[in-house]
């Protein structure tokens, strides 16, 4: 019963596909150069990262148009987002597209992990009986992917001569054009503001999962009282801090990756303790915060909540296209002792403020 | 937009260059450019040890110790004390799509 689903899903033509393409060893799809609704959709939950783990295509070869033995063979990564790029990028043009089990993940990362890497491409030439489609030897693959790939060793292994394309699918119809040849913008990876933009729900969603306890732990805190939890406390006293948190996720997650070229300084971990200096500033005028003479307060909130909004920051460095290892360890070793330390006086500071509230000092 | 100066562990050794620009065409951040037949370093600092070019030269001249730039995956690494991957939250999971 399960293999005769399986079959039965193998034979289905997915929504993105236009009929087959026949070729010596048998027919492949032909693929849609449109996006249709269900791609846009897919393309938002995606990025909102609803489903990121299991938006895939089926890895193999597929066809573009009416492709020969002569045409160029793309090679791309299964995550459907990428493979969707590619084929709408490649409208109008004969072409195969040779896809890897990169386990739904992008290029970059898939060739970051070596899933996007030679064996991976080696064995799926094999598998797709490449040789016998194409009577040329030349791949083209995404320049990201060369951060996975040995061009030397997939040609020792197959016969192929791979060239590595323009970073950005959109390139290539100008790159095929131009003979092969990449110009210094194709081949450098830029980061404006849209692109940062898309990235940002997966800096706030994580952020914002923790968020819940934070918030447990700000009104417990102010709501303790010697006769127990009082829930009044616990709000107005609350409350600012919860704003001040919240406003530290967003300085941290949105506005430092939104504004990153025009913040000072080259350090994510400065630049996301200015902004959320900033905030908290910003927090602290439309509320009136702190009532006067609260001291201890504004040294709590000055000290905790940009540090928090630096941390937050420092998680960038995963999705930007040009922070290297070396210099986010040097961050870290410099940032997490700072961190530890606010994190901690801040604590002391409200215990201190909590026991004179209570009238023990 | 250019990170941390002074950091990256690139090196290279024009000598072994055979100025077959590979390095060029793999490189996202454009730090090489070929010149006078040989591959030469315009801007150390625009590295982001991503190991392109040390994986793709196939005469050993360039070495980078290659990882990933990201600060959850370092930080993770310094507590389970393995490489800092992608693979943030265990299997079957990752943080980039």
């Amino acid at each position: 019963m399960q293999i005769q689903t399986l079959q039965f899903v193998k034979k289905v033509a997915p929504p993105w596909t236009a009929g087959t393409v026949n070729t010596p060893v048998g027919s492949v799809f032909r693929l849609s150069s449109d996006w249709s609704r269900p791609d846009y959709w897919g393309m938002i939950k995606s990025r909102s990262g609803a489903f990121r783990m299991n938006y895939a295509v089926s890895p193999g070869l597929y066809a573009v148009g009416d492709p020969t033995k002569d045409s160029d063979v793309f090679v791309t990564a299964n995550y459907k987002l990428t493979f969707d790029m590619l084929r709408r990028e490649l409208k109008g043009m004969q072409a195969w597209i040779l896809v890897l089990d990169t386990k739904s993940i992008n290029v970059w990362c898939a060739a970051g992990k070596g899933t996007f890497g030679a064996d991976e491409l080696v064995n799926r030439i094999v598998t797709t009986k490449l040789d016998a489609v194409v009577s040329h030897r030349r791949l083209i693959l995404p320049q990201l992917g060369a951060v996975g790939v040995n061009a030397a060793e997939v040609q020792k292994r197959t016969g192929f001569r791979i060239s590595f394309g323009p970073v950005q699918a959109k390139d290539i119809p100008a790159y095929v054009q131009a003979g092969y040849k990449k110009t210094i913008e194709m081949r450098t990876i830029t980061f404006p503001m849209l692109d940062r933009l898309v990235l940002t729900p997966m800096e706030i969603n994580p952020a914002m999962k923790k968020f819940p306890w934070l918030a447990a732990g700000i009104l417990l805190f102010f709501g303790l009282e010697p006769q127990g939890v009082l829930f009044k406390q616990a709000w107005f006293g609350g409350l600012p801090y919860l704003i001040l948190s919240l406003a530290s996720v967003l300085g941290g997650a949105f506005v430092t990756p939104a504004l990153l070229p025009f913040i000072p300084f080259r350090s994510f971990a400065i630049k996301g303790w200015l902004i959320g200096l900033l905030a908290v500033f910003a927090v602290h005028q439309l509320l009136h915060l702190p009532a006067p003479g609260d001291t201890i307060a504004m040294i709590v909130s000055y000290l905790f909540f940009p540090v928090m909004s630096s941390y937050i920051a420092l998680q960038f460095t995963g999705s930007t296209t040009f922070t290297g290892m070396s210099g986010v360890k040097k961050e870290l070793k410099i940032g997490i002792p700072i961190y530890i330390g606010a994190a901690s006086i801040s604590l002391v500071l409200l215990i201190v403020l909590k026991v004179k509230e209570w009238g023990l000092l | 937009m250019k990170y941390l100066a002074n950091v990256t562990t690139l090196s290279y050794a024009a000598d072994k260059c055979a100025g077959c620009g590979r390095c060029v065409e793999v490189c996202p951040q454009g730090v090489f450019e070929m010149q006078d037949k040989r591959a030469a370093i315009i801007d150390r600092d625009l590295c982001m040890e991503c190991g392109a070019c040390a994986r793709n030269c196939e005469f050993g001249a360039i070495s980078v110790n290659a990882g990933v730039g990201c600060a959850a995956a370092i930080i993770n690494s310094m507590i389970t004390g393995g490489e800092p991957s992608c693979d943030c939250s265990g299997s079957g999971s990752s943080c980039c799509g």
